[in-house]
């Protein structure tokens, strides 16, 4: 029985808080990507996860020993790793003659792995080698995935949902635009995906958008899909399951038709004419002393009509 | 901010520019369309910084972690459910009498603290000897550990556990020495703590049930073992028996209880006819033969030793006494009833194992 099963107490607030952030909620926590060297790693490779490191940088864990494991063979290791440094995102980079230069983008739900992609760098450009602009840490990029395969392909689809997972950053209500500093795109062409980032540079344009220029700014890949460990259904559908409280209330007594007009319906009570208030007028007002009589003759009132 | 491009990229155009150029121009254009798409959405102005409010988010992606489950009732919230007992909210602050001042209801600095006593009443029956503070103590720390078991417990039925209870509970695979314990166990729970309980066939008697043996203690007060000692070299020196008086007791209490059941197995089988002259009760020494010699009984009666022929003999009726009470049906007129029994029965010979009763005429 471990801590987080609530069968051991906390004993400081310090440790509770821990184990507070560290719990299930309703509205999570923004992912953690830990990222991590294999046995065996090229300079590349070690290069190439420092850059996505720097690009992940304040929700994302470097390991800095290699860990033995493939994670396409036993992901038990992972699985521990991910719960120890409460990650949900991995990326594991390895290189071998079989597959060289290898990157393994994964994410997982509740602790156990979801889905892994194997992609394998063809070329590599990294953030040293560009070294003409840069953008802030942490900015949230702009995400955009071109190429019809990201839409038709099964296993592009799910690509795309780990790599939007992987580098959207926390989730935000409003954006700043003049923040608005980074582009990731993503291109699938010929079999092989372009990872492309660029530092968007905002001129005026006469009009109210700006017009964009793009700066390249590294890393750049040119990536080929290997290995993929697909989630199946069930277990997607449980990870994509939204909590009751989280999904909006349904309102009630309002449609829209087919032209997105709004429609609502009402309920009125019958208005009782006797309480309704008219021109008020000195010689009607009601006194303290009167309240009494006032309500006798109501009563009388009623009987009569009553009968 | 995610924008899916679905158009295929020219595949020629890539060829025929240079690859990066065609790159960054499809990703300009992209990032133009998506940033006029934001650019459309409501702004605001917050710390002289135009922000502009996003919608929800449309892409559906994976949770980290389950959602959270409402935590199970406990044992007393179930309870409290069932009989309608609904918490009443209590101040923090009560009025301390002793202090002329409010203070908190319970914790640190409470009002009617009775930890900080230093003056505690011994009770009329308690030991005069007892440290009341260590008991006072010692009773917190009871309260607190009965707590923290309920809490186990608690999470243990939440998480469907079972609940270790006390005595012998089933588990899932018992052992071979747990399924003999519980044998034994479930053998002596009977009324009579398993004194007519019958052995199955090849059933061991349980080992290591009886009390172990228990050692004095080699060194402290040797008083007891002086007195003991000498109570031992006393028995051995006395010419008297020793006379156990419970050995003794139960021993009489014994012999009564035989009497009356035997009494009570000889007069229900006896006619109120064969009763007056039948039973005897003969005591040892000469009784046999004075039994024997009467020609009365010899035939009808059959003698019973019990315990020997010491303790005491009894006269009961054999088979043949009781005979009387029962009617032979061949013999008597054959009744209505008889002839009615009879009937289904051939019925039931030919239908098999239906039931007579529901057939047909």
């Amino acid at each position: 029985m471990t801590q987080r099963d609530g069968i051991v107490k906390p004993k400081t607030k310090r440790s509770k808080r821990f184990l507070q952030s560290r719990e299930a909620k309703l509205i999570e926590n923004v992912k953690n990507a830990m990222i991590m060297k294999g046995g065996n790693t090229s300079e590349t490779v070690t290069q190439a996860l420092k850059d996505i490191y720097a690009l992940k940088k304040p929700n994302a864990v470097m390991y800095k020993k290699k860990n033995i494991t493939r994670p396409f063979e036993d992901q038990t290791s992972l699985e521990f790793f991910s719960k120890k440094s409460d990650c949900s995102l991995f990326l594991f980079g390895s290189h071998n003659k079989k597959r060289p230069n290898n990157l393994v983008f994964g994410r997982m739900f509740d602790f156990h792995v979801l889905d892994m992609i194997e992609l394998g760098i063809e070329k590599f450009a990294s953030l040293q080698e560009i070294k003409k602009s840069t953008c802030p840490e942490g900015t949230k990029p702009l995400l955009v995935f071109a190429g019809e395969a990201f839409d038709t392909d099964n296993e592009y689809k799910r690509l795309r949902s780990v790599l939007t997972d992987f580098f959207r950053g926390p989730n935000v209500t409003s954006v700043r635009l003049a923040g608005l500093e980074h582009l990731l795109h993503f291109t699938a062409l010929e079999g092989k995906i372009y990872m492309r980032s660029y530092k968007v540079l905002l001129k005026k344009s006469g009009c109210r958008t700006p017009r964009i220029e793009l700066e390249e700014m590294g890393p750049s890949f040119d990536f080929t899909l290997r290995r993929t460990h697909l989630a199946s259904d069930d277990l997607c559908k449980a990870a994509h399951r939204q909590p009751k409280a989280l999904k909006p209330k349904k309102k009630k007594n309002i449609s829209h038709d087919a032209f997105g007009t709004k429609l609502g319906r009402l309920h009125m009570q019958k208005q009782n004419l006797a309480k309704l208030q008219t021109r008020k007028m000195k010689g009607l007002r009601k006194r303290k002393g009167d309240i009494v009589e006032g309500e006798e003759e109501a009563s009388l009132k009623k009987t009569k009509t009553d009968e | 901010m995610l924008a899916l491009d679905k158009n295929p990229p020219s595949i020629r155009e890539f060829r025929e520019n240079k690859k990066d150029e065609f790159l960054r121009s499809l990703a300009r254009d992209n990032a133009q369309l998506l940033l006029n798409e934001i650019w459309k959405l409501p702004t605001e102005r917050v710390d002289e910084v135009i922000v502009a409010k996003l919608p929800e988010p449309t892409t559906r992606l994976p949770r980290e972690k389950p959602p959270p489950k409402p935590r199970p009732p406990t044992k007393w919230e179930e309870f409290a459910k069932l009989k309608g007992i609904q918490k009443k909210k209590k101040t923090n602050l009560m009025w301390d009498d002793v202090h002329k001042e409010w203070k908190r209801r319970w914790g640190y600095k409470r009002a009617k603290d009775d930890t900080k006593e230093w003056l505690l009443e011994v009770p009329e029956t308690a030991d005069p000897n007892e440290d009341q503070f260590a008991k006072r103590n010692k009773a917190k720390k009871e309260r607190v550990a009965k707590n923290e078991l309920n809490r186990l417990r608690n999470i243990a039925r939440a998480q469907k556990i079972k609940v270790p209870g006390i005595g012998l509970a089933p588990t899932g695979q018992q052992s071979k020495s747990e399924l003999e314990k519980a044998v034994h166990v479930a053998k002596l729970s009977t009324a009579s703590v398993g004194k007519f309980q019958d052995r199955l066939p090849k059933e061991k008697a349980p080992r290591n049930t009886g009390k172990k043996r228990k050692f004095q203690p080699l060194i402290g007060d040797f008083s007891t073992e002086k007195q003991k000692q000498l109570d031992i070299l006393k028995i051995m020196d006395g010419k008297k028996p020793r006379l156990d008086i419970n050995k003794a007791v139960n021993k009489q209490m014994r012999e009564e209880d035989m009497e009356s059941d035997s009494k009570k197995k000889a007069l229900p089988a006896v006619s109120s006819r064969a009763k007056t002259r039948a039973i005897l009760h003969l005591w040892a020494g000469g009784a046999l033969r004075k039994a024997r010699s009467s020609g009365l009984l010899a035939g009808t009666q059959r003698l019973r030793s019990q315990r020997g022929g010491e303790e005491g003999l009894f006269l009961a009726l054999g088979p043949g006494a009781s005979l009387p009470l029962v009617r032979d049906p061949a013999h008597g007129s054959p009744s209505l009833l008889h002839r009615i029994l009879s009937k289904p029965r051939r019925t039931c010979q030919c239908q098999g194992a239906t039931n007579g009763a529901f057939q047909p005429d």
